[in-house]
């Protein structure tokens, strides 16, 4: 097997069943070093058990997922590889007993190791850039949801990350604040890293994907760039999803 | 009959009532320490996948909780020597004993607090962790844990309120605690009023400073404003003690 330094998530072969429930069915997908890629399909499609396989946050059943060349076996060696790519969650998942900044600086010091002056330096360099530094202090609950999305999106990025993974960042905001964490990701998409996003803004897929996987019953459909996935998708289920979301 | 004053004043200031307090709170607190040494370990062992092992383990919870905790003194005071040679020996004393079966009995019913408040996190938090690449101590360490205290704490505190008055029960294997003194009292003296009302201000001040001690520990485990606000004020616990007595 040809091994490309610009891949940085591979996924081969990948299956994963609850029970009887098949919920991947023999996944092949590469998503390349810098790449943006978002990840759409109906409910109960399979778009949050891959992207939570891809950290190994879930484990696959068969299959290979390397991540950036490396295919990780044992704990101690996932551990190590979900260092490299960051999470955030649908429902942020905060840390609700340590303030904004602690919530920063827990892994980075430690997971990374790393002094806590230069870690809460880091933390308040990474919460300026998701416009929130005067927050530091605050308890999550204390945060508006936009806000505390936009911790967690900062507390991913103080592992300084190659990768991240967003599972459907805005879905549980209110509308009003949606427009204020898809900024920030916008700006962290110009920044080069790998993202990898589920969400169905579809303005934000136009603006900042450069292709589009489509998945149904635990399959991936199609993969395209946004252009011709919006405007002629090739696989009718596909149609029929985008048809639907006018609604 | 009249209210002695001077009866009552003298047994509230006896050496021997202060004594039997004394043993009263540090078998208390003693059982109660190892009961939570127990239950941390134990709670976090039963919220693991079912096994063989794990079912037998919370038979043994179930039983320890199910049986009268009369019936365990009783039966460690009594039978184990029977089994156990070494506890034929001088050293084992009622206190001893009851510390034993008390221990035993609170590990019980503090994995049961333990497990439900491990169980009242939320299960993203544990995925936050892992995301981050931090190993599941870490996690336990710093995320599941702290959360789980604050969680735990008052029933934890209830559940010492009630300890403290079952210690009371350790008088049928003649331990000289603070009930065992009174009724050693009122035996000889028939004073009965006295001698129960001195006993009930001793029981009285132990549980108002626990509470006291309980409501600054969980003021300084809050952490948020809104948290802190829906705590029960002090009169509400009081009350749920005296519902509890
Ligand atoms: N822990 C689990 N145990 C059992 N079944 C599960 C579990 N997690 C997910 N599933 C099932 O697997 C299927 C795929 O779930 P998944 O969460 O990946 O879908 P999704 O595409 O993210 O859907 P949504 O848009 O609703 O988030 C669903 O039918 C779901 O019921
Ligand atoms: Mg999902």
């Amino acid at each position: 097997m040809v091994q490309h330094m610009s891949e940085m998530i591979r996924i081969e072969n990948v299956s994963k069943r609850y029970a009887d429930f098949v919920a991947l069915n023999n996944v092949n997908l590469t998503i390349e070093a810098g790449a943006k890629v978002v990840i759409c399909g109906p409910s109960g499609s399979g778009k949050s058990t891959l992207i939570r396989c891809m950290n190994y946050l879930a484990p696959h059943d068969s299959g290979t997922i390397a991540i950036d060349g490396v295919e990780p076996k044992g704990r101690r060696n996932i551990e190590k590889v979900r260092r490299e790519v960051g999470m955030v969650f649908q429902n942020f998942n905060l840390f609700p007993h340590l303030t904004v900044l602690e919530n920063c600086i827990l892994a980075p010091v430690q997971v990374r190791k790393l002094p806590r002056a230069r870690a809460e330096a880091l933390a308040r360099q990474f919460l300026a850039r998701v416009h929130i530094a005067e927050q530091a202090n605050k308890y999550p609950s204390q945060l508006s949801g936009g806000q505390q999305q936009r911790v967690a999106i900062a507390r991913a990025l103080c592992m300084e990350p190659k990768a991240m993974l967003f599972d459907e960042p805005t879905s549980a905001l209110d509308p009003e604040m949606v427009g204020e964490v898809l900024d920030v990701m916008v700006e962290l998409a110009g920044d080069g890293i790998t993202m990898v996003c589920v969400t169905h803004e579809m303005a934000f897929a136009r603006k900042v994907a450069d292709s589009i996987v489509f998945m149904d019953k635990g399959q991936i459909v199609e993969v395209a760039p946004p252009e011709q996935f919006f405007t002629a998708a090739s696989s009718a289920r596909a149609r029929t999803f985008l048809s639907q979301l006018q609604y | 009959m009249a209210f002695d004053a001077s009866v009552f004043l003298d047994a509230l200031f006896s050496t021997a009532f202060l004594n039997g307090a004394l043993i009263t709170v540090s078998l208390a607190l003693l059982s109660h320490a190892v009961g939570i040494a127990i239950s941390i370990p134990a709670a976090l062992y039963i919220s693991g996948p079912p096994s063989m092992l794990r079912g037998l383990t919370k038979v043994v919870l179930g039983v320890l909780r199910g049986a009268p905790t009369l019936l365990q003194l009783l039966f460690v005071w009594n039978a184990l020597p029977q089994f156990f040679p070494i506890f034929r020996e001088p050293w084992f004393s009622p206190f001893l004993a009851a510390w034993i079966a008390l221990s035993l009995n609170e590990a019980a019913y503090q994995t049961e607090i333990n497990r439900a408040a491990l169980g009242a996190i939320d299960p993203g938090q544990q995925s936050a962790g892992t995301a981050l690449g931090m190993t599941r101590f870490q996690i336990l360490r710093f995320v599941t844990l702290p959360q789980a205290i604050r969680v735990a704490l008052p029933p934890t505190a209830n559940e010492f309120i009630t300890l403290l008055k079952i210690t009371s029960l350790a008088s049928v294997i003649s331990l000289s605690e603070l009930m065992s003194v009174t009724s050693r009292a009122v035996a000889t003296t028939f004073q009965f009023t006295e001698y129960y009302a001195a006993a009930l201000v001793y029981y009285l001040v132990m549980v108002y400073v626990l509470i006291f001690l309980q409501a600054r520990l969980e003021r300084r485990l809050v952490w948020n404003t809104s948290v802190s606000e829906s705590e029960p004020s002090m009169v509400q616990k009081a009350l749920a003690f005296a519902r509890r007595s």
